[in-house]
């Protein structure tokens, strides 16, 4: 049942997340945020299955919820239509497709020999409490310095999109 | 065949290369950071993989700050792209080649 799941989800990822960098019918970005939205949100069951519960439910919160809807609203915002067909250069495709391509050979030909042992270790649960007190207790300076962070993300974003810079 | 780590592992390779295509070929600032986020994805799907078989869970703390960054690193990001956007009209990379020598 689990492996079933597995492949749904992941062919659901990579289905999405293909439509996302290269849908054939549109090249509105709307089409791709909302193909973005079904990739996290399948991303999200990968999570479950791996059991990671907590980052599954952040996944949805922060990505699909907070994430997202900011991308949608600054698309909106610009009003993008006029730009919808433009050529794609040849060469940006021939080169976008050899270094993904690359790295995709030498990762896969890693993959194949390496020697994965993880299948005789226990696994681990993501439940919220047994990561809430590895958060809070081996992890506590780097979760403030996040705080520290986000507060400059913000004051940065205010000062940016503030109309005359002084 | 039982689904182990390297099935999760392939999956996020495989995403990761969409999102570097995309990154690559599309033209429009909005889609290359949408693929900027697949990529990230990517990255989060392989750690939390490595965390469940290790049986170690601060694969997903990393997770979970890399979630935090992110959401930062977009509220900064789509920020610059309004003020491009002010300024140029425009959000194509082939227009803005003012720094092209």
């Amino acid at each position: 049942m689990q492996d079933i799941l597995f492949y749904v989800f992941a062919g659901l990822v990579l289905i999405c997340g293909f439509l996302v960098v290269a849908n054939p019918f549109s090249r509105s970005p709307v089409t791709s945020a909302m193909f973005l939205v079904l990739t996290i949100i399948s991303l999200a069951g990968l999570f479950v299955l791996l059991h990671a519960f907590f980052l599954a439910a952040v996944q949805i919160l922060v990505y699909a919820g907070a994430v997202m809807v900011l991308f949608l609203f600054v698309i909106m915002l610009l009003d993008l239509k006029v730009e919808d067909r433009r050529r794609l250069k040849v060469f940006s495709i021939v080169t976008g497709l050899g270094a993904s391509g690359a790295i995709l050979f030498m990762f896969m030909r890693h993959l194949l020999h390496a020697p994965l042992v993880g299948q005789s270790a226990t696994l681990s649960e993501g439940a919220t409490i047994p990561l809430g007190h590895l958060l809070f207790e081996n992890y506590l300076l780097p979760f403030e310095v996040v705080s520290v962070l986000l507060l400059v993300a913000m004051v940065g974003v205010v000062l940016l999109s503030k109309k005359e810079l002084k | 065949m039982n689904v182990g780590l390297a099935h999760y592992l392939t999956v996020s390779i495989i995403l990761f290369c969409l999102g570097l295509l995309g990154v690559m070929t599309r033209r429009n600032l909005m889609v290359i950071y949408m693929s900027l986020e697949l990529m990230l994805n990517a990255a989060n799907l392989a750690l939390v993989a490595f965390s469940r078989f290790n049986g170690k869970l601060d694969g997903q703390i990393f997770v979970f700050f890399v979630i935090t960054v992110a959401a930062a690193e977009v509220a900064v990001g789509l920020a610059l792209i309004v003020a491009l956007y002010r300024r140029r009209q425009t959000v194509q990379v082939d227009d803005l080649t003012t720094m092209k020598l």
